[in-house]
């Protein structure tokens, strides 16, 4: 059981958490809040997953909030183009993905620092949508553009299925596909996956070009949302999707973490925030309490790695 | 070559004739030959810097020989590559195991083994029943579901043994397998070992450690600057041929030692230990004005004790600086105290590329060019220039980047650094490794001058002829400890090296 500590630590917080808003609040287990809740998560669960492939290779996007704000706009354009909404969803995608190959390439063939060159992507994309749409939000949507035109049950569910799949999907893939492992290796130990004849390169550059792709993929399903779309969307995304990974329990330094626990993570970070606000406690303490979780789950990690360091040097 | 096989032998696993590489001038490997036979374990030795590892780099297919020949099981090999040299049946386990530490064993042995299959899934009950098979079948009990970041040194080498048996190796080259090792463990490497080579396995087998050698190997192939020197039968020799053969050439280059009547002792350290770093028992004294050169194999103690003495790795010890006890507990209060290291790796510790020859060279002496904290440039570039003069350092201007100047001057810019605290003692850790022959002696002849000035030198070097060639006494490493001092009369490169090796010397 010990291999899985993390994920029934985390687990065992948001019980923890739950069990406190059953006992103390009401209104937290309505349908309508927990589907809100839900889907305010979607695009930061979906992002996740490719963030938690960047991270197991070491290195570390912070453009995808960026991106995501360029592929909302992209799809409400397609969208009042007249452009099916599906279409408008795969345009932004290919966005997306467009834009991680952009920084995987960099990473991958130029040896570029990932911190650096997503730093500039994140900059440059953030303020050259800012230019571009002077701030203004996409609105004169088709009336089949929000929700596709279903109803906000079935919209919700649809939500449901396709993340629990993306889930499915990332679990199996990292786990019994050796595209998956691959991963690991590199992240554990570059030089020796090379001796190997792993391309780590491709490696590097196929984590941010799926991350692009997710988050233009999630940046869709999230626009449709509403019969609006703001410019400014996605900010703060990059924090909320790297504090999931590390408090679910990856390395941030490569080669150690599940999807499992990257989920988990989301979960806790997303439901701790309403919960603060049904306990009463102020919204101002959301974002501290947020960080103490973080500095824990990391903390744990250091001095869970600082023990195994001194047993392999035993 | 002494070794002759003849035509009704099997089929050489490994035939390498004449190889050459040279890196950036510096010729590594000379004339590199080997014979490898099938199912034997054949020794390669040599000094450090003989041309060992260029040689298996050149088997692994690491790197590319610039001239010569090489066959691997009769297959004339043009162009070389990791991939090419594996599918031949070549598997290295070097010192350090190249392992994944955060996977487990079982995925650690199987992923190379599945590199071939085209199938794209992982299946992970054949993955741990094959690793489970390859395990006991090297009589090794390891759990596969263990990550590999938490097994010991020596599991991790079953893990790489296991590897090679699961890929079908025929060719193994094993890189100072024993180093980390403890005594038991050896033991049970070695029954391996000879296991595999019952099995038809040609083993190649690199180690410092000369007894071992002598009962495992079968034939032992002896490199000396970079050229295959001989090829024997292990039963035909014994450690004192093995060291001759080893050392035996004359002394190329002239030193320009000249004698300096040796003041008062300026460093004296009695009993040091330093279990941390692995030094115990050190005890030795420097006079002013002596050169004391330290040798002995790499990893016997010589830059763990300089890098204790000027307190990058403290101890509590008292060593006793010009008549006066102190501890040292760092740089910082080294240098205070008038101690000077110049490291080993240049390029690592010592100086700093993208900064110019002048900040490189004030760098640990910043008080002596600042007025009231603030940095004089003009001050600076003088006292750079001085050095840049006095050292002939070849250098455009002192604003010029490190990074530009060759090898040679590079280490002179490192050595004018330390100069410039005006240290009375000064480390000098293998401070010709890696330069071309003009500055090598020029550096000799300031080593030299620094000696004449009064200082006292604690000269480091591999190279043997240097370090007989420069010092007034030496003192010989072995196993973390200085095993003996012999004055320059008494040194010959066969005691000397007798002595690193762990021998007794009749005196």
């Amino acid at each position: 059981m010990k291999a899985y500590a993390r994920e029934l630590a985390v687990a065992a917080t948001i019980l923890l958490v739950l069990a406190l808003l059953a006992t103390t609040t009401h209104g937290f287990f309505t349908v309508d809040n927990l589907s809100d809740l839900f889907l305010a998560n979607v695009p930061v669960l979906i992002v996740s997953l490719g963030m938690t492939l960047i991270i197991l290779t070491g290195q570390i996007d912070i453009s995808v909030g960026s991106v995501f704000a360029v592929c909302s706009i992209v799809t409400g354009v397609a969208a009042r183009a007249g452009l099916p909404v599906l279409v408008a969803m795969l345009i932004a995608s290919v966005v997306g993905a467009l834009l991680g190959s952009f920084n995987g390439a960099l990473v991958a063939w130029m040896r570029m620092p990932s911190i650096v060159v997503t730093l500039a992507s994140m900059v440059a994309i953030r303020d050259g949508l800012r230019w571009q749409t002077q701030g203004a939000w996409v609105g004169d949507l088709p009336g089949s553009f929000q929700r596709f035109g279903l109803s906000q049950t079935i919209y919700t569910v649809l939500m449901l299925v396709i993340a629990a799949l993306l889930v499915v999907v990332f679990i199996v893939g990292l786990r019994y596909f050796r595209g998956g492992r691959n991963i690991f290796a590199t992240g554990s130990n570059e030089a020796a996956a090379r001796i190997l004849g792993i391309d780590t390169n491709r490696v590097l550059f196929s984590v941010f070009a799926i991350t692009g792709l997710l988050t233009g993929f999630s940046a869709a399903l999230n626009a449709v949302r509403f019969n609006q779309i703001p410019s400014n969307s996605g900010i703060g995304l990059e924090l909320k999707t790297i504090a999931a990974v590390a408090v679910g329990g990856a390395t941030i330094t490569g080669g150690s973490g599940t999807i499992a626990g990257t989920v988990l993570g989301v979960v806790l970070l997303g439901i701790i925030g309403p919960a603060l606000t049904f306990l009463g406690v102020s919204a101002y303490w959301e974002r501290a309490i947020q960080g103490l979780i973080i500095l824990a789950a990391v903390s744990v990690n250091v001095l869970s790695h600082y023990r195994r360091r001194q047993v392999s040097h035993a | 070559m002494q070794n002759v096989s003849s035509n009704s032998a099997p089929p050489l696993a490994i035939a390498a004739k004449s190889l050459t590489k040279s890196y950036a001038g510096v010729r590594a490997l000379r004339s590199g030959s080997l014979e490898l036979l099938p199912g034997e374990v054949h020794a390669l030795i040599g000094e450090n810097g003989a041309g060992k590892s260029t040689l298996t780099k050149i088997i692994t297919g690491a790197i590319q020989p610039d001239s010569g020949e090489l066959e691997i099981f009769g297959q004339r090999i043009t162009e070389n590559d990791p991939n090419r040299s594996r599918s031949l049946g070549v598997a290295a386990i070097y010192q350090q195991p190249a392992i994944f530490p955060h996977l487990t064993v079982a995925e650690n042995i199987c992923m190379p083994l599945e590199r071939e299959k085209s199938s794209i899934t992982v299946d992970w009950r054949s993955r741990k029943q094959r690793a489970k098979e390859l395990i006991q079948s090297i009589g090794a009990n390891i759990d596969p579901d263990r990550l590999a970041g938490t097994l010991s040194m020596a599991e991790q080498q079953v893990v790489e043994i296991a590897k090679a048996i699961g890929a079908k190796a025929r060719i193994l080259l094993m890189d100072e397998p024993t180093a980390l090792l403890s005594e038991r463990e050896t033991e049970k490497l070695f029954a391996l070992v000879k296991r595999l080579r019952s099995e038809g396995v040609a083993i190649i087998y690199i180690s410092h450690r000369l007894e071992e050698i002598l009962t495992l190997a079968d034939r032992i192939t002896v490199l000396r600057d970079g050229e295959t020197i001989a090829c024997c039968n292990a039963c035909d020799v014994d450690r004192a041929k093995l060291i001759e053969l080893m050392v035996g050439r004359s002394i190329e280059s002239v030193f320009p030692k000249r004698s300096v009547v040796p003041g008062e002792v300026a460093i004296e350290v009695k009993g040091l230990n330093n279990p941390e770093v692995g030094l115990h028992d050190i005890s030795f004294s420097v006079r002013k004005g002596e050169i004391f050169g330290l040798a002995g194999l790499v990893g016997s103690g010589r830059t763990e004790l300089a890098r204790t003495l000027f307190g990058i790795t403290p101890v509590h010890t008292t060593i006793t600086l010009h008549g006066h006890e102190i501890t040292i507990g760092s740089p910082a209060q080294a240098i205070a105290n008038g101690l000077g290291y110049l490291p080993e790796d240049r390029r690592q510790h010592g100086v700093i590329l993208d900064m110019s020859i002048a900040s490189n060279i004030t760098l640990a002496s910043l008080n002596e060019v600042a007025k009231r904290g603030l940095l004089d440039s003009t001050l600076e570039q003088s006292v750079a220039e001085g050095y840049r003069t006095s050292l002939r350092i070849k250098a455009p201007a002192t604003d010029t980047v490190a990074g530009a100047l060759s090898g040679g001057n590079q280490q002179k810019v490192a050595l004018a650094r330390w100069l410039a605290i005006k240290p009375g003692i000064m480390i000098l850790d293998e401070p010709t490794q890696g330069v071309d022959v003009g500055s090598k002696s020029e550096i000799h002849e300031l080593i030299v001058e620094f000696a004449e000035r009064g200082m006292a030198v604690i000269l480091i070097s591999s190279e043997l002829p240097e370090v007989l060639g420069m010092s007034d006494r030496i003192g010989i490493f072995h196993n973390g400890t200085i095993v003996a001092t012999l004055n320059r009369e008494e040194a010959t490169q066969q005691k000397v090296m007798s002595l690193a090796f762990g021998h007794e010397v009749e005196a």
